[in-house]
């Protein structure tokens, strides 16, 4: 049996390797999350005070107005802006955003409206180029690391078609599905109308100071818009960059446990086929000296 | 003495925060300076302008570089918001010399304003 005792050795050589890339992957995705989390965090105090910000201006002037904050009825496209990740080796992630992302267009298509996807990562640009289903715009490159200036980039190209009408190619509202990183072992994948805008007034029973605005209600809002929209967007992007890294980490560590799985189950085959072969051998010879025993015996 | 609470945020992260004197920032229509009990304002900060914040402590003032954004004040608490923003001993000053000329060559008035932002916030006049 000396044949499958060499093949079960180089089986177990194999999965060792295997388990020593998975478990460095695991190490890596481990300490990303938690600089994705310290992302998350630093956005935060931008994020709070632009909403702060907004909703004071909203619930005091009632008379400014922008387009943005508009329902298009007239519209009949929807846009979806799907957020998946560049790379694989991270479990089901990017089929959970998918699946969802399919859901939400079969809901969009029932209700009479016409869905357009918008992709961020490789993952989700492949699986719909792979169907040869048409997509509006495509982002890679930064799913494991947004920056705010890949935020402003999408935020820009969605403001833009919104304001467009449907026959210029534009959308009435924007639907975004991404992962939102709840803790280490749970991340759920969302669905969230971006636009039209809703502005929630801040928590109730504090009330927003009577700001005076410098140079004009209006120019903040035209400012501030923009910006919240792609702050909005940022924050889903981190928020997606963090559950992909959790997700990351726990596909890598159930391969590492699966790799010393079977890494014992082998180490077992091999002991019993070596056993095996001695034994043979051991009653070979025996069987041989009885033989001659025998034989010379006479 | 009352003082301010000031805090400078771009969207990746706080650049600074503190406790204050005096803010001086720039919005469209010019420079603007905050003492403690200033009225409640919202401001839209100059793309390309430098904002200097005095600390409480008496220390050297800290001034930076901003880009697109906006401003708040309410209740002795200064928020200064930028797209961009960078404190006077981040900036790379041959790098924003390097962007200067480049945007002296072009007709892009908000890099050439960037630029000279940048340089004015690390002590440089251009």
């Amino acid at each position: 049996m000396p044949a499958q005792l060499r093949q079960l050795r180089q089986q177990i050589k194999t999965v060792k390797s295997t388990a020593k890339i998975t478990r460095a992957q695991e190490m890596i995705a481990t300490s990303r999350i938690v600089k994705a989390q310290q992302a998350v965090a630093a956005s935060k105090p931008y994020a709070d005070q632009i909403t702060q910000a907004l909703s004071a201006l909203v619930s005091h002037h009632v008379g400014v107005d922008h387009p943005l904050l508009h329902e298009q009825p007239t519209d009949n496209r929807s846009a979806v802006l799907i957020v998946t990740s560049d790379r694989g080796f991270c479990g089901a992630y990017n089929a959970n955003v998918i699946r969802e992302a399919e859901a939400l267009i079969r809901s969009l298509r029932e209700a009479g409206r016409e869905p357009v996807p918008y992709v961020v990562g490789n993952k989700g640009i492949t699986w719909y180029r792979f169907r040869g289903r048409e997509v509006a715009e495509t982002w890679h490159g930064f799913s494991d690391r947004p920056t705010f200036a890949s935020a402003e980039r999408i935020g820009q190209r969605l403001t833009e078609d919104f304001l467009k009408t449907d026959a210029e190619g534009g959308v009435g509202e924007i639907h975004v599905v991404y992962t939102e990183f709840v803790s280490m072992l749970t991340q759920s994948v969302q669905v969230r109308r971006l636009m039209p805008l809703e502005i929630t007034e801040g928590e109730t029973g504090k009330v927003a100071p009577a700001y005076e605005f410098e140079p004009s209600a209006q120019a903040a809002l035209d400012l501030l818009l923009p910006n919240y929209v792609e702050s909005r967007i940022y924050h889903m992007l981190l928020q997606s960059a963090a559950s992909f890294q959790a997700s990351v980490r726990r596909a890598m560590k159930s391969a590492t446990d699966n790799a010393n799985e079977l890494l014992g189950v082998y180490t077992r085959q091999m002991n019993q086929a070596r056993q095996a072969a001695i034994t043979q051998e051991i009653s070979e010879i025996v069987g041989g000296a009885d033989a001659l025993a025998e034989s010379g015996g006479e | 003495m009352a003082t301010l609470k000031v805090g400078l945020v771009s969207p990746e992260r706080e650049i600074w925060s503190g406790e204050a004197k005096m803010v001086v920032a720039q919005t469209v229509e010019g420079s603007l300076g905050i003492l403690p009990g200033h009225a409640p304002v919202l401001g839209v900060l100059l793309d390309g302008s430098v904002v200097k914040i005095e600390p409480a402590d008496g220390g050297e003032p800290i001034t930076a570089m901003v880009g697109s954004g906006f401003f708040s004040v309410a209740a002795d608490e200064v928020s200064v918001l930028a797209e961009q923003a960078e404190l006077s001993d981040e900036v790379d000053v041959s790098e924003a010399r390097r962007e200067l000329e480049e945007a002296l060559g072009g007709d892009d008035a908000t890099a050439e304003r960037r630029a000279r932002a940048r340089l004015r916030a690390a002590g440089i006049e251009a």
